[in-house]
């Protein structure tokens, strides 16, 4: 019984702090690409500069939300 | 979690008190062929160029005008360096497509040691800029008040980076890793479910052989390639209900899928991190080492 009531709350642990986690690096992502769309739209010549800039903004962001994958990761199997 | 292991680098064999991990035997691996490869590479260049050489040449000159674009004219010493950051990391993760030899980028160890050489490359560089006093002093920048976020934006730098890296391979693959298991649980139940009577495998096996007789006869490549999967789930079905495999059961749904999502997570997903990672060394050190005009 105990040890169902770890496996349970780890998993719910590792879920929200997933979910959550993954809601602010989406966000970033999609206004990030859709301002360089925008400007490739605007200005096609200088497509490649900003999809090179584009990729290292989406990679910074990226980061919070690999930070809770790492968390969950461990939260499941290393706690 | 049945069915489902995650485990870190298991230990080879020991070589006296040093044990040799799978992330270090890849290691080696990606460095002999690197280093096998550049020096054949850069053996015997022609004026006359041959096939290969031109290739190469394609690929220095690509390189080279990226750090220009990024870094300026001025840093055009760090190239090596930038190369060969690139190159182990994307090497290191594709070495996971040969399927029994780890990624050596799914290992912290390894990414936090390239994260940690930049961050020593900037400090070195800022101090022979700056001086040691001037380097502690820019910590105080704009005002005394800040130098604990200034310190811990220092530290966060080369962890940010190295946990990017890590988390983005070490994900992929536990993702493709619990897919496969996923796999192999559906096709023993489908397996299961096709061999309980005749009719189901056998309308499989029928329809698959009709759509790729008119596949092949219309040369139409999707009907064919369903056809083809139709017919092997279907004949799987009769052999196991004719028994001849006795307890034995083939996971039908492994073949094929798991190759789609290697696609993404080794090939795609371990490119754009290399790239980004290499693209991090180079903002980072650029801003360490501005242009001549500008250093006092």
């Amino acid at each position: 019984m105990n040890e169902a009531m770890i496996i349970a709350a780890k998993a719910i642990g590792a879920g929200l702090c997933m979910g959550i986690g993954a809601i602010g690096p989406a966000i970033g992502e999609g206004n990030a690409v859709g301002k360089a769309l925008e400007g490739m739209a605007r200005q096609p010549e200088s497509a490649g500069n900003l999809r090179t800039n584009m990729i290292l903004g989406c990679a910074v962001t990226e980061t919070t939300g690999i930070y809770s994958l790492v968390i969950a990761l461990l939260i499941l199997f290393a706690l | 979690m049945d069915g489902i292991e995650v485990k870190g680098a298991q230990t080879l064999f020991q070589i006296g008190s040093i044990a040799i991990t799978e992330t270090i035997f890849s290691l080696i691996i990606v460095t002999l062929t690197l280093a096998i490869a550049g020096i054949l590479l850069g053996r015997k260049l022609k004026k006359r160029p041959g096939m290969l050489q031109v290739l190469t040449e394609k690929g220095v000159s690509m390189l080279m005008n990226l750090v220009r674009d990024t870094m300026g004219e001025h840093n055009m010493n760090w190239v090596p360096y930038i190369g060969t950051i690139f190159l182990s990391s994307i090497l290191g993760s594709l070495i996971g497509l040969t399927g029994f030899l780890r990624p050596t980028t799914a290992d912290l160890a390894v990414v936090l040691t390239w994260a940690i050489m930049t961050s020593v490359i900037i400090w070195y560089q800022s101090i022979k800029r700056n001086g040691v006093w001037g380097w502690l002093k820019g910590f105080t920048d704009p005002i005394v008040v800040m130098t604990p976020m200034n310190v811990v934006s220092e530290i966060a730098q080369p962890v940010a980076m190295a946990f990017r890296h890590f988390g983005n391979v070490a994900g992929g693959s536990i993702i493709t890793m619990i897919i496969y298991t996923a796999l192999a649980l559906a096709s023993t139940a489908l397996i299961g479910l096709l061999s309980s009577n005749w009719i189901m495998p056998g309308i499989l096996a029928v329809l698959g052989i009709v759509l790729l007789i008119i596949g092949i006869r219309r040369k139409k490549m999707l009907r064919t390639v369903v056809a083809v999967l139709l017919l092997i789930i279907g004949a799987t079905g009769i052999v196991t209900k004719l028994g001849l495999l006795g307890n034995v059961q083939i996971p039908v749904l492994q073949l094929g899928i798991p190759a789609l999502l290697s696609l993404y997570f080794d090939l795609f997903s371990g490119f754009v991190q290399a790239f980004v990672f290499s693209l991090l060394s180079m903002v980072y050190i650029a801003g360490a080492c501005p242009p001549p005009e500008t250093q006092k």
